[in-house]
């Protein structure tokens, strides 16, 4: 779907971009990780047509103008910081129902599930709602149009933990795109992706095919010994289809896809754990 | 969008933004307010250089005009295009499906009638003060003045455009636009009769100066209706009077600032779309 060749950026003589090659095929869910300042918000801004660019960027084999059109309609994009528009959420939303086509009813029903009112709000200039409030309308404009990509930055940054939920919900639902997900909430967005791309100094300097791995029945072999015995934990390891060795002892499988998933739980609870072993050991589920 | 109503919807934007703003207000209560004190302090019964009646109001609106109405356009335009990119405004709103020359000329075209209205509806107000008092009104000077607004509003505003396209900072493009009107002002009168006096240069080139400055160009041809020899002028007015006639000065005065403002415009949209637009 898009083929982007050789890409590279720089501002000041230094590259942000430094001949990053990528490729994301159609209904790809990556999840895009990388230090601050690895160069994501830099490739946003050059598929959106943002920048000037040196390299290619091609959509279903066609090279891409700067800036086309045709290509942002079928492009929804969340920026990192939501902007100081002083318009009116309502005429906003107009604005993206002439443009983009997105539908009121749509976009009332997408907000009212991340829990704003798009009534309520409908009046206030956006740049006088609160950070979460913001987020959400953009959000909202985003996933209630029709997209072949989504482009998020940071997209969960402000929202509260009840609106996080519902808005991973939404982009779950989402099955007809692909998506490119910057987040350092890696643990919100891996269940949803199929691959992890990660950043540094403007190249891609890993690429997990989770979905492939996946399929390929990859596991990782799990040991965690607690320094104390803690139930909730305890319970946590049971979920995972562990097997508990005593009170302080856990050993198990993890599928290589939720590994980001078990890493995130288990970070919870750093500081009851003792020792920690994940070995790849490519272990292959019968018929994978 | 690659469509001819993203430039309307461009537009509708640019107007419902500037007219949430409050420089919009201040300046419509200046243009307005400003004929409104004129006419309600009688001004229109004066008589100076020979001018009376509404023409001695308009004479003296379209000279305090030529003075504010610049400056109020470059101040508020500069910052536009570039106060936008630096708060982020650009990089969410060009990331929807409207081609960019549509959004830039739709802007271009919103702020526009913005700028035009409330002057034109100051002389709009003129007149029907003048019909209402029973005053003569001339038709003639009423229109070539609106006609003037429009071209001059056209070139600063395109001047305004060009400077925040390329501008990289909020603070260069106001201040660049200071200094630019600044000049425009000085080349009026106090440079050029310096320049004139000292003779270092060309007395065409000198007067090519004087033709080429929108100010200048506006100011003149304000005057050339209600002084067709242009008495006022001086010795200038032959090279004007000689070379191009009182219609042909006119046209010259409606024509250029308006293309010259349009080329601007176009030069920074050339700029604007070459370069990175956040």
């Amino acid at each position: 779907m898009i083929e982007i060749s050789q890409l590279t950026k720089t501002f000041d003589g230094r590259a942000v971009l430094d001949a990053l090659t990528l490729r994301i095929a159609e209904r790809d869910r990556i999840a895009l990780v990388g230090s601050n300042g690895a160069g994501k918000t830099t490739l946003f801004r050059c598929l959106l047509g943002h920048y000037t660019y040196d390299g290619t960027i091609s959509i279903n084999g066609e090279s891409a103008r700067r800036r086309d059109p045709a290509l942002l309609s079928r492009v929804a994009f969340v920026p990192q910081l939501p902007p100081p528009l002083r318009m009116p959420v309502g005429e906003l939303l107009r604005f993206a129902h002439e443009t983009t086509g997105a539908r009121h009813d749509t976009m009332t029903e997408m907000a009212g599930r991340l829990g704003i009112d798009l009534a309520t709000v409908s009046r206030q200039p956006f740049y006088r709602l609160s950070g979460g409030q913001k987020q959400k309308i953009l959000v909202t404009v985003a996933l209630a149009r029709e997209a072949d990509l989504l482009i998020f930055d940071e997209p969960s940054a402000n929202l509260d933990p009840a609106a996080r939920g519902a808005f991973i919900e939404l982009l779950a639902t989402r099955d007809d795109c692909a998506m490119l997900i910057a987040s350092h909430r890696l643990e919100e967005v891996a269940p949803l992706v199929n691959r992890v791309v990660e950043l540094d100094r403007g190249r891609v300097v890993l690429d997990d095919a989770v979905a492939d791995r996946l399929a390929a029945g990859e596991q990782h072999s799990c040991m965690v010994v607690l320094r104390e015995m803690h139930e909730p934990m305890a319970r946590a390891f049971l979920s995972w289809g562990m097997t508990a060795k005593g009170d302080l002892t856990f050993t198990g499988h993890v599928p290589a896809a939720e590994s980001f998933r078990f890493l995130s739980m288990l970070s919870r609870y750093a500081g009851l754990v003792e020792k920690f072993s994940m070995d790849v050991e490519g272990k292959r589920r019968k018929g994978g | 969008m690659n469509k001819p109503w993203g430039m309307l919807i461009s537009a509708r934007l640019e107007v419902q933004e500037s007219l949430r703003a409050r420089w919009f207000f201040l300046y419509a209560a200046v243009f307005f307010g400003l004929m409104l004190l004129l006419a309600l302090t009688g001004i229109s019964e004066s008589r100076v250089l020979g001018f009376t009646g509404l023409s001695r109001l308009l004479v003296t609106y379209i000279q305090i005009t030529m003075a504010v109405l610049p400056l109020f356009i470059l101040v508020t335009t500069a910052r536009s295009l570039v106060g936008d990119r630096e708060v982020g405004n650009l990089e969410y709103m060009l990331a929807f499906p409207v081609a960019l020359r549509h959004w830039y000329w739709g802007k271009f075209l919103g702020r526009l009638l913005l700028i035009v209205m409330p002057v034109l509806a100051a002389l709009v107000f003129a007149v029907v003060y003048g019909a209402v008092r029973g005053i003569a009104v001339p038709w003639l000077h009423v229109s070539l003045y609106a006609g003037l607004i429009c071209a001059l509003a056209a070139c600063f505003l395109g001047l305004g455009f060009f400077l925040s396209s390329m501008a990289r900072s909020t603070e260069i493009s106001l201040g660049t636009s200071l200094v630019i009107w600044l000049l425009l002002v000085a080349l009026l009168d106090l440079l050029l009769l310096s320049v004139l006096i000292r003779s270092q240069f060309d007395p065409a080139f000198v007067v090519g100066v004087a033709l080429a400055n929108p100010l200048q160009t506006f100011r003149t041809a304000s005057m050339i209706l209600f002084d067709p020899q242009l008495i006022l002028l001086g010795p200038a007015s032959y090279v004007i009077l000689d070379h191009f006639g009182v219609p042909g000065y006119v046209v010259w005065a409606l024509v250029y600032p308006a293309v010259l403002g349009l080329v601007a415009a176009a030069a920074g949209f050339w700029r604007f779309s070459r370069t990175d637009l956040v």
